[in-house]
């Protein structure tokens, strides 16, 4: 038996067996950023149609449906704050709006998140969540793919540092693009890490697929994830690793 | 309320140049999906099209439009995947390096290339290659035809994901020129891994897309039978790319198609990269580099609110004055 007030004080995880339930950008933020120092940007980035998409229905009711579910514009909330006492830049993914896929606003936040970490030399963090790239905007979306990297290999060539958290679940095209390329790669434990779906694995080669195939401990010991780190050490983890990290070209004197 | 779009869309407005205005000097390219000879077939021709076991892949279009190829094998890590394809070459007179997904002829040769489904070693050679273009200052010429990045579970455990993102980061800051030629198929991320480049141009029959058609309709109608109808929605043929802004031009294909003739292929194709690489070259590398990051920074539709500016403050006697008479009302 598990009590959902229970559940909210460990911050999701299940006491007993230790699961770690997915949590929402909400909850997730109030996790990571040092009590009111998050300052949303971009905030009101909403998707246009840019194939003119039907399938059961027309895109742009999914996404209307999508916004009344969730509250927001789309799958990402981005802004500036502080993590254990380091300014860093923060995007955090919403697996809630649409499976957390990437479209051209999701690719736009986390542009600018990374133009803007490298304007203000301050670490960027990106929590990730999300089913891949997004259907509905067919090759546009493909191309956030190379956008939002590009961005980043700007960020790397600059030396700031950047840190990726991979959570349940993060697969597809997310994975395939910036969440698989931070200096610091961690995951929550059994997060579901992956490029194509179980289920097409498993139809590939006409097997079922050994348990804890594209876990978290799987991408660890194949070498893909630095560290699984549980949920309560998550935020401090962060800290120490950006705390280690000097930033290059920030301005010092003032720890002189 | 729409207050600005920004976006990837062409054209941006009538009366304004294509953004791919640059390449209309270059004798053959297809600029305008209205300049299609015989038309436009239909979504699911055009996959049928691009899937054919006859078309020219990578290594007939290498042997027909480059000299001297030398093929160079393996990731210098864990072994040499037939699905990737690359070496040195003399394209014109000049070295070039090239970089392509192979796919077989038949089923013997499509069983050793892996249908063209590269796995993570394969883009690691890639990489690997990607880097020598850039030491030796050779320009870079990709060709993408694969269904897509193997989804098996050795690919998983060897990091089929980051392979290809780092792919992606190697090409996004690569500095040499690379132009993009999409031979067939596009398939997704595993496509993407050799599609960034200053030019992207695509045959005429090819098609790119963020899932196979079979895939999107699996999750979208719960059934891949309805590929079609996916195909359909999807925008993924060449002209549908060519006004989406993905593809800068189009190769046109021999009468009946690539299939039917790889030497006049190889002909169209040739004088298409002779051109695009004698321009590019005359390209500060400086300029080479912002140009590409801009051109994959302007993709995404998204619709923006105007950023609200803080209404003027009032000078401190008029807000004391609008106290004052708030309080005596």
């Amino acid at each position: 038996m598990l009590f959902n007030k229970q559940l909210v004080r460990h911050l999701g995880v299940c006491t007993k067996c230790g699961h770690h339930f997915k949590l929402g950008a909400t909850e997730r933020l109030e996790l990571l950023a040092d009590p009111r120092s998050f300052s949303e940007t971009d905030a009101d980035l909403a998707s246009a149609d840019p194939l003119g998409f039907v399938d059961s229905r027309p895109y742009p009711e999914r996404i209307a449906a999508a916004q009344a579910k969730t509250g927001r514009t789309d799958a990402i909330v981005t802004g500036d704050a502080t993590v254990a006492g380091v300014p860093v830049v923060l995007a955090v993914m919403d697996f809630e709006f649409m499976g957390g896929s990437m479209g051209g606003v999701v690719g736009e936040k986390v542009t600018r998140a990374a133009e803007r970490a490298l304007a203000e030399r301050k670490p960027l963090v990106i929590v990730a969540a999300s089913g891949g790239a997004r259907m509905q905007e067919g090759t546009v979306a493909l191309m956030q793919m190379a956008k939002t990297v590009a961005a980043l290999a700007r960020l790397a060539a600059a030396g700031v540092p950047f840190v990726t958290v991979l959570t349940d679940p993060t697969t597809g095209g997310v994975l395939a693009s910036y969440a698989s390329l931070g200096d610091i790669v961690l995951a929550e434990p059994g997060a579901l890490i992956g490029f194509s779906g179980a289920r097409v694995t498993s139809e590939t080669i006409g097997e079922k697929l050994p348990t804890g195939f594209q876990r978290a401990e799987f991408l660890l010991t194949h070498g893909f994830v630095d560290q699984v780190v549980p949920r309560d050490q998550l935020k401090e983890r962060i800290g120490f690793f950006l705390n280690a990290f000097r930033v290059a070209g920030q301005d010092l004197r003032w720890s002189l | 309320m729409i207050d600005r779009i920004v976006g990837g869309l062409r054209p941006p407005a009538p009366g304004s140049a294509p953004s791919n205005g640059h390449l209309a000097a270059d004798a053959g390219l297809i600029l305008d999906s209205s300049q299609l000879a015989r038309g436009r077939v239909t979504p699911w021709e055009a996959v049928q099209t691009a899937r054919n076991i006859a078309r020219p892949h990578a290594l007939d279009v290498i042997g027909r439009v480059f000299d001297r190829f030398q093929e160079l094998h393996g990731d210098r890590s864990f072994r040499d995947d037939p699905a990737i394809v690359g070496g040195i070459a003399e394209l014109a007179g000049r070295p070039v390096l090239v970089v392509g997904q192979q796919k077989g002829a038949s089923t013997e040769e499509n069983i050793l290339r892996n249908f063209g489904m590269p796995h993570p070693e394969g883009y690691r050679k890639a990489i690997r290659l990607y880097g020598l273009a850039e030491k030796f200052h050779l320009p870079l010429v990709t060709l993408v035809d694969t269904p897509g990045a193997y989804p098996g579970p050795e690919a998983e455990e060897r990091g089929q994901a980051e392979s290809i993102a780092s792919a992606i980061r190697a090409m996004s800051d690569l500095a040499t020129p690379i132009v993009v030629v999409i031979l067939g198929e596009g398939g997704s991320g595993g496509a993407l891994a050799l599609g960034v480049g200053d030019v992207v141009l695509a045959l005429e029959n090819s098609i790119y897309s963020v899932i196979s058609p079979e895939g999107a309709a699996a999750i979208l109608f719960r059934s891949a039978s309805e590929a079609e109808r996916a195909a359909r929605a999807m925008k993924l043929a060449a002209p549908d790319l060519l006004e989406l802004g993905i593809v800068d031009a189009l190769i046109p294909e021999p009468t009946g198609g690539a299939h039917t003739d790889h030497d006049a292929t190889a002909r169209a194709i040739k004088t298409a990269l002779v051109a695009q690489i004698d321009r590019l070259s005359r390209v500060p590398v400086a300029d080479l580099l912002s140009t590409r990051y801009e051109r994959f920074r302007a993709f995404g539709t998204i619709v923006e609110p105007p950023s609200e500016a803080p209404a003027p403050r009032r000078r401190w006697w008029r807000r004391g004055r609008d106290l004052l008479l708030r309080t005596r009302i």
